[in-house]
């Protein structure tokens, strides 16, 4: 064996240039796709982790009948006396944060422009909160006793031209299927980093939210966030009763979820086009390897080298050729991913509904990602070597003893 | 003992429509220990007759038998298990592998075989010593001039103990001194250890030196005699090869 790769070793060195170079293809390939691998994945784990701070939270506890397409206000489809069970679920050990929120639809008059809107009632004390107290840009964060102050986003602030002090008009779905509007001061402009739900959500306290919404004692969900994603599907089936129902992150962002199962589809597709890419670079060079060793193929039929071993030769090379490809690629790779990880890429208010996008794309390579592709390369370098072994194991050595003629 | 034995074999290549009888109903006995040279002008059969004898090539009709066993009809891999360790070649163009060296070239065989490391090495410094290239057996063919290739060559066909070696004008690339040296490095081994030796020539100055001259003109071997031996220094150098 170790004879069989000093050999192969040897003859990619008798054209030194030509192997570097095919190499060097499998290379920029495997760090292309690294490098794609990690800008996919890091996307979907960014707009998970911000749909699931600013949005979903990792569960919701819900009234059984409660219908979040039509975000129904009917006290039926709500969880009652939502601040006693909120408390109760912060008692457990994985909870990090329970606090009951209200969503409402609701439009935006400025002026003469509207625009709709998702109310959201929060109980401005909670730590999950923490995304909006965080990303306050100007103005003050909403208390408990606010009757007239809302919270808006950056974007649909930038939009309107508005600033913290200044005055909206709120349309406001209630519970009985009338539509109360009443005037609000905006307290405070925050930024999450993700655009399209700057523009799109008004916070304000919970008691106000109830009253204009005329939902009484009532919420649409009790907001859960968890220390660990992980243990999201055993507090759910803690949390599971006849009363309510638990929804995970999973089954709320189903979207997210589903665009990152089908990203992966396509991921594969587009690896195995440019692996195959590149691999014809290897298939030529080992194709020319085949051509200009043909007498030295026949004189080692003729000592006696079997066919399986003469392709072993070929895959020796294919398998050097390979590794000398990763090793550019992972160098290659690591460099292009550390750069996407930590400076990222601008994308700018690019909204895709259901799916919350920030600002910037930042990358992450997982090691599974990292060594799912090196796997592959190292195959698809394999099995493209294939031909080309068979070719030079198959030769008739008299033919091949005469260079092939 | 008979080493190699030809029956009755035509070899015909077929270009298109046309028919070419390389060779015709032959039939040749090689005993252990012959140095035999097959001679006749270009396009008599020499060359395909010591393919067919070193299962490097099927006949088209007739049987070839290699220490008593039919390989007329072996398949590519059961040819090469033939060839490997049981008959060595000499070629014409020194046919070493360009980047082993002198020493790795010799060892292949040996690699093939699955001697250990240790023997192996014995082995290939013994052999080398014997064609008189023990201190260039790091040298890679192009370090070296044609004559010495060729001792590697032999050396080479040599090392897994063949039974039979088959040589395809081993001089024709050679200059006068270094063919000379050649063809008694082949007999020298030939009178020593008694391995078999069939060349294809049609040098005058290496006929001298087989014991056996056949023949061939046109596919057919023609004649066959009892040649007389040219004198020459033995010099007992490969004792237990």
């Amino acid at each position: 064996m170790f004879q069989l790769f000093r050999v192969a070793w040897r003859d990619l060195g008798r054209n030194r240039r030509r192997s570097f170079f095919s190499a060097l293809a499998l290379g920029m390939g495997l760090a292309v796709l690294l490098l794609m691998a990690a800008v996919i994945k890091g996307e979907m784990r960014d707009s998970m982790n911000a749909a699931i701070r600013l949005n979903s939270g990792h569960l919701q506890v819900r009234a059984a009948t409660y219908n979040e397409d039509k975000t129904s206000l009917a006290w039926e489809d709500l969880i009652e006396n939502p601040a006693r069970i909120a408390a109760q679920i912060a008692q457990l050990e994985p909870v990090a944060a329970a606090t009951p929120r209200l969503f409402a639809s609701g439009v935006v008059v400025i002026g003469g422009e509207s625009v709709g809107v998702r109310l959201v009632g929060i109980v401005p004390d909670s730590e999950a909160n923490a995304p909006y107290r965080d990303g306050l840009v100007s103005g003050a964060f909403v208390t408990a006793d606010d009757r007239a102050g809302i919270l808006i986003g950056q974007t649909l602030a930038d939009k309107f031209g508005l600033k913290a002090g200044d005055t909206v008009n709120l349309l406001v779905n209630t519970s009985n299927g009338d539509v109360d509007e009443q005037t609000f001061v905006i307290r405070g402009i925050y930024s999450t980093g993700t655009p399209g739900l700057d523009q799109t959500t008004v916070l304000m306290p919970l008691d106000k939210a109830q009253t204009i919404t005329q939902a009484g004692n009532h919420a649409s969900a009790i907001f859960v966030l968890l220390k660990d994603r992980e243990q999201t599907n055993a507090v759910a089936s803690a949390l599971q009763g006849s009363q309510y129902r638990v929804v995970t992150f999973e089954q709320m962002n189903e979207i997210l979820v589903q665009t990152d199962a089908l990203a992966g589809g396509y991921m594969i597709i587009i690896y195995l086009i440019v692996l195959a890419i590149t691999a014809t670079v290897i298939v030529n060079t080992l194709i020319m390897a085949v051509f200009e060793r043909t007498r030295e193929i026949g004189i080692l039929s003729a000592i006696g080298m079997r066919s399986s071993r003469i392709m072993a030769m070929f895959f020796a090379e294919s398998s050097l050729l390979a590794i000398g490809g990763i090793m550019i690629g992972l160098i290659l790779g690591s460099l292009l991913t550390l750069y996407a990880s930590t400076v990222g890429f601008y994308i700018g208010d690019f909204g895709i509904t259901g799916i919350p996008l920030g600002e910037r794309i930042y990358a992450w390579l997982t090691p599974g990602d990292a060594l799912t592709l090196t796997a592959l390369a190292f195959i698809v370098t394999l099995l493209a070597s294939l031909y080309p072994a068979r070719l030079a194991a198959r030769m008739e050595p008299v033919q091949a003893l005469r260079g092939g003629e | 003992m008979e080493v190699a034995r030809i029956e009755n074999v035509s070899r015909v290549y077929k270009t298109g429509a046309v028919e070419t009888y390389a060779l015709r109903e032959v039939n040749l006995s090689i005993q252990g220990g012959e140095f035999t040279a097959l001679v006749g002008p270009s396009g008599s059969g020499k060359t395909t007759l010591l393919q067919l004898i070193g299962c490097l090539d099927q006949p088209t009709s007739g049987r070839v038998f290699i220490n008593g066993k039919d390989v007329s009809a072996l398949n590519r891999d059961q040819r090469a298990d033939m060839r490997r360790g049981t008959i060595g070649f000499i070629f014409q163009f020194f046919a070493l592998i360009p980047t082993l060296t002198a020493y790795e070239n010799v060892e292949m065989p040996l690699l093939l075989v699955g001697q250990n490391a240790a023997s192996r090495r014995a082995r290939v410094m013994q052999l080398l010593d014997v064609v008189g290239l023990a201190d260039r057996a790091h040298h890679r063919p192009d370090q070296m001039s044609g004559g010495q290739q060729q001792r590697v060559a032999i050396a080479r066909a040599l090392a897994p103990n063949p039974s039979l070696i088959l040589a395809d004008e081993p001089t024709a690339n050679l200059d006068t001194p270094n063919g000379k040296q050649v063809m008694e490095i082949m007999a020298r081994l030939n009178q020593e250890t008694g391995v078999t030796f069939v060349f294809a020539t049609h040098d005058p100055r290496v006929i001298q030196y087989a014991r056996r001259v056949v023949t061939l003109r046109d596919g057919r071997i023609v004649e066959t005699h009892e040649a007389q031996l040219q004198p020459f220094q033995v010099e007992p150098a490969i004792a237990g090869a």
